[in-house]
């Protein structure tokens, strides 16, 4: 595929590491290149790149139309009929290539080596089946676990996700389970085979905060004693800095940003980056806001997202960007290094990191 | 309970313009012993609360809180077990459609759905002059260029139907619509809850402004406390049914005096506290709910 | 305004749906009913023979230049039998199903958003109706006011009416529970006006789908009740009576049986795509796919 060492491979694993790809699954739980996703002739995902470590925890972040979800989905195999996927994704205890695997491949790699947690635990849950018995069937699909042993095992990862009274919960129906608690059985149904990788898609957005803060810790708990990869999406600024080491932002079906949490946040080099952290800040709880800083309008991005399909040439933001000219118009190269940078010919500057000649190929006209 | 629930008014010469004294609302929950009479869920166990002309007023809290329950009975589209609700001095509660009015005249909802709150068969026209019919005002086309703008809605969006918007759009669609009949009172059902993130931003700006210019008294229903201090300036925090903790919206949210609007505050993720290192076992931490099983029995309605 | 100020872009449509499919049962539906409605008009003008007129020389011929589809056992013209029979199956169709619309549609509003105890006693009432069968209701009303084409397609109608009406109500119930419907109740629209500016339209495409089947159905039981001998009377053509009228001779000659049952298949059909395809098209969600 792409030539790893230039730009278009924007996300690379270890934080300060200079993994300049070794051999893919070296140190990687999953590595994906130029992951593309189509509905026939219209792309929804294009070209995005990234890989996980052992144990790490990425974000994957973006609003709705960004492609995140469907990035998700491509990774576990289980887009909707009707869309395609292209390029490579794998995993480290996996000798094959996942994209273009057949279902029966997939299917058994879905729950043991890949496993998922959706956003909506209601409909993810089978209503007529016991909790207990969901999280048993799990093993037992897998041949890890069968009989007693799965049941037995189920009320131990039902305990671990702090289920109080794991016996009597493992006997009731999903609708008899509260949404924090519905959310917490997939969780432990995502865990029980001890995956290499564990993705969440907006696991907390359905839940009230104070459960959410829960679910959270038992996320980061689940993954981290695993050894686990994390795959976090959400759309939420704050969950994905609470849970994140290192954060991919999604827009328009392109990473246009990555890089570790804290320097994206506080040194945000894509405009989009850049205008969404200005606009989710609503003021931090628990300080004065006498002062009249809340009666000052929030800062917007102008506009507002594009239907697929419809999203301009070359950089996709462009036409919602204030720093967008001629030199736009061709599809940006990737500024920074492959894991810490931005998809962006004007990127703003990192206030730590000072990079005089960045933006070298901002000059007006040079490519039209 | 540290705050007392009936609200001490901080300038009592104003009189309110919504008063609601000791509300409760009992739904019945389906049959499920033939020889028990089920017991009904208490959404509401007595509320109280004014709402003064010019005010921001925030209900904030999570799913159960019946914090829906009571914009609706404010609203007068369902009816209290028991309690009262006055707008502007004339009684709410018990009153039949027909001489309602007075109400659906001056006071207006947006919903929190932007889908769902617009018939997907009308055009944005219809949409939004629907209470100007309703209630039989002359001049609703020329009213209604005059509203899109100021939601900052093209003029030829008036033709297109709901499906062919953004969900910011939707929600603009659905301001322009409560503001039509030019009401004093606007309740706000969870509006931006539905929203990305950089359209929230535009939508709290659009609220603001127009609540400035029309002289709005906003009640503003929401989970999110950091939305909610953002827009209001007088803050009720609601928990299974009652009102824990009413003040000045700076007062609430910085110093805190119910154990449960602390334990709401410890909660929000923040971008400042992940930043300054907080992870998800400090943020479990701060919400008081890395107790095993803090949700294990708490009820779930519907 | 800084907020209203910034720039609205008004997307183009951006729904993924099947372009070609709402528009290919739309069409072939309509061509199909299309066809049988042409049909039924010619024949007040013009048929290639008397449909009534019996010829003793010519029974059981089978199709040939002067009678295209043969003749019958009484020599009569099929063809042009068929053509006038089809307008006692449009007649029937048309007639039932608005007597099941116009009496179940309110019904089924009512029952949606009447106070709580006046819906249960509506729907065990219209629960009891529905249980009841069509083809039975008919043969009573035949045996009372005598069998006619109009006995008949009046028993059909009322039969279907719980049917519409159970339909409009689920439809009802879904409509009353949306964020709109509050919407508008907060705008202060009464219930009245709620129902017919909310209600009725979007249950509309749940309606046509139900109109175009119980058409069919009401053909097809015109066709039985014809055939039982419950329906239309001799010697007045209808396709049911033809085929009662093949059964006879089904051994001798099966072309007979063919003509009358390809006629009924072709509008069953044609009626049901048509209702599929008009759903789509009327859904203005869809209808940007076009």
């Amino acid at each position: 595929m792409s030539d790893p060492v230039t730009a278009r491979t924007p996300a690379d694993v270890t934080v300060g590491g200079a993994a300049v790809d070794g051999a893919p699954g070296d140190d990687h739980r999953l590595v994906v290149e130029d992951l593309s996703v189509r509905a026939g002739r219209l792309g929804l995902v294009h070209d995005v790149s990234f890989r996980l470590g052992r144990g790490e925890r990425v974000g994957l972040i973006g609003e709705s139309g960004s492609g995140k979800s469907l990035t998700a989905l491509a990774v576990m195999g289980l887009l909707p009929e009707g869309l395609s996927a292209s390029g490579s994704v794998r995993v480290s205890s996996v000798d094959h290539d996942l994209v273009g695997a057949s279902d029966a491949r997939l299917a058994d790699l879905r729950g043991r080596v890949l496993s998922m947690v959706f956003q909506e635990p209601m409909t993810a849950l089978n209503p007529v089946m016991r909790v207990g018995d969901q999280v048993a069937e799990v093993m037992e699909v897998h041949d890890l676990a069968s009989g007693r042993d799965a049941r037995r095992r189920a009320v131990e990862l039902l305990a671990q996700v702090r289920m109080r009274d794991p016996d009597g919960v493992a006997r009731r129906y999903p609708h008899q389970l509260s949404g924090g608690q519905r959310q917490r059985v997939m969780l432990a149904i995502a865990l029980a085979n001890e995956p290499d990788v564990l993705v969440c898609d907006e696991p907390t957005t359905a839940l009230d905060v104070t459960v959410q803060a829960q679910m959270l810790d038992l996320v980061v708990r689940g993954a981290a004693e695993r050894d686990a990869a994390l795959l976090f999406i959400t759309h939420d600024l704050a969950v994905v800095a609470t849970v994140c080491e290192r954060v991919l932002v999604m827009y328009g079906g392109h990473i246009v940003e990555a890089g570790p949490t804290r320097r994206v946040f506080t040194a945000p080099r894509h405009p989009y980056t850049r205008g969404l952290v200005r606009a989710s800040d609503l003021g931090a709880l628990g300080v004065d806001g006498t002062d009249g800083s809340l009666r000052r309008p929030l800062p917007t991005i102008p506009g507002t997202v594009p239907p697929a399909g419809a999203f301009p040439s070359g950089c996709v933001f462009r036409n919602r960007c204030e720093r967008a000219d001629e030199a736009c118009e061709v599809e940006p190269p990737w500024d920074g290094l492959p894991g810490d940078g931005a998809a962006c010919v004007h990127p703003y500057d990192p206030e730590d990191t000072a990079a005089p000649g960045d933006t070298a190929a901002s000059e007006p006209g040079g490519v039209t | 309970m540290t705050t007392s629930t009936t609200p001490t008014p901080p300038d009592g010469d104003q009189p309110a313009l919504l008063e609601v004294r000791d509300l409760v609302r009992d739904f019945p929950r389906p049959r499920s012993s033939l020889l028990r009479a089920p017991e009904p869920v208490h959404a509401l166990r007595g509320v109280s609360l004014d709402v003064r002309a010019g005010q921001r007023f925030g209900i904030v809290g999570e799913s159960g809180s019946g914090k829906s329950t009571l914009l609706r009975l404010l609203a007068a589209l369902d009816r209290p077990t028991s309690g009262t609700i006055r707008f502007r001095g004339r009684e709410v509660t018990g009153v039949p459609e027909r001489r309602l009015g007075f109400l659906r005249e001056d006071l207006q909802v947006v919903f929190q759905d932007p889908m769902g709150s617009l018939d997907p068969r009308m055009k944005v026209r219809d949409i939004v002059t629907e209470p100007l019919v309703a209630q039989g005002h002359p001049d609703r086309l020329g009213r209604l260029d005059e509203l899109l703008e100021a939601v900052g809605l093209p003029a030829r969006a008036a033709d297109r139907y709901p499906h062919q918007f953004s969900g910011g759009q939707r929600q603009r669609i659905a301001i322009a619509r409560a503001l039509s009949t030019r009401p004093a009172v606007l309740l706000a059902d969870e509006p931006v809850s539905a929203l990305d993130v950089s359209v929230r931003a535009q939508v709290l700006n659009l609220l603001a402004d127009l609540v400035d210019e029309f002289d709005l008294t906003l009640v503003f229903v929401s989970h999110d406390l950091s939305v909610v201090r953002r827009v209001c300036d007088t803050i009720a925090v609601m928990q299974e049914g009652e009102i824990v903790e009413q003040g000045p919206a700076d007062r609430v949210t910085t110093r805190p005096e119910h154990p449960y609007t602390r334990q709401l505050l410890g909660a929000v993720p923040s971008l400042e506290r992940a930043l300054a290192g907080q992870d998800a076992a400090g943020l479990a931490a701060a919400a008081g709910a890395a107790a095993p099983g803090a949700d294990a029995d708490r009820e779930v309605r519907r | 305004m800084s907020a209203a100020t910034e720039a609205i872009v008004l997307p183009d449509s951006v729904d993924v749906v099947e372009p070609g499919r709402a528009n290919w049962s739309l069409r072939v539906g309509g061509v199909l009913v299309g066809l049988v409605v042409v049909v039924a008009l010619v024949s007040f003008v013009w048929t290639p023979w008397d449909p009534y007129l019996v010829d003793g020389t010519n029974r059981l011929m089978g199709p040939s230049s002067s009678h295209w589809l043969g003749t019958d056992q009484f020599g009569r013209d099929v063809l042009s039998r068929l053509m006038v029979g089809a307008r006692t199956t449009l007649y029937v169709g048309i007639v039932a199903v608005s007597l099941a619309a116009v009496g179940g549609i309110p019904l089924g509003i009512v029952m949606g958003m009447a106070p709580r105890w006046l819906q249960t006693v509506l729907v065990r009432a219209n629960d009891l109706l529905l249980a009841f069968p069509a083809l039975l209701l008919a043969i009573m009303f035949g045996a009372v006011f005598g069998a006619s084409t109009t006995t008949a397609m009046v028993a059909i109608g009322i039969a279907t009416i719980p049917v519409f009406a159970r339909i409009t109500r689920s439809g009802t119930l879904q409509v009353m529970s949306t964020e709109y419907v509050l919407a508008a109740r907060a705008g202060g629209r009464s219930a009245p006006a709620v129902a017919v500016r909310h209600v009725l339209p979007n249950v509309t495409s749940l309606l046509l789908v139900q109109a175009s089947v119980s058409f069919a159905i009401a053909a097809l039981a015109e066709a039985a009740l014809s055939f039982l001998g419950f329906g239309t009377a001799p010697p007045i053509p209808s396709w049911g009576r033809m085929l009662n009228e093949a059964y006879s001779v089904l051994a001798v000659s099966p072309l007979q049986a063919l003509w009358p049952g390809l006629a009924i298949a072709t509008a069953v059909l044609g009626f049901n795509l048509l209702g599929d395809g008009l759903r789509d098209r009327l859904d203005p969600r869809l209808a940007d796919a076009r």
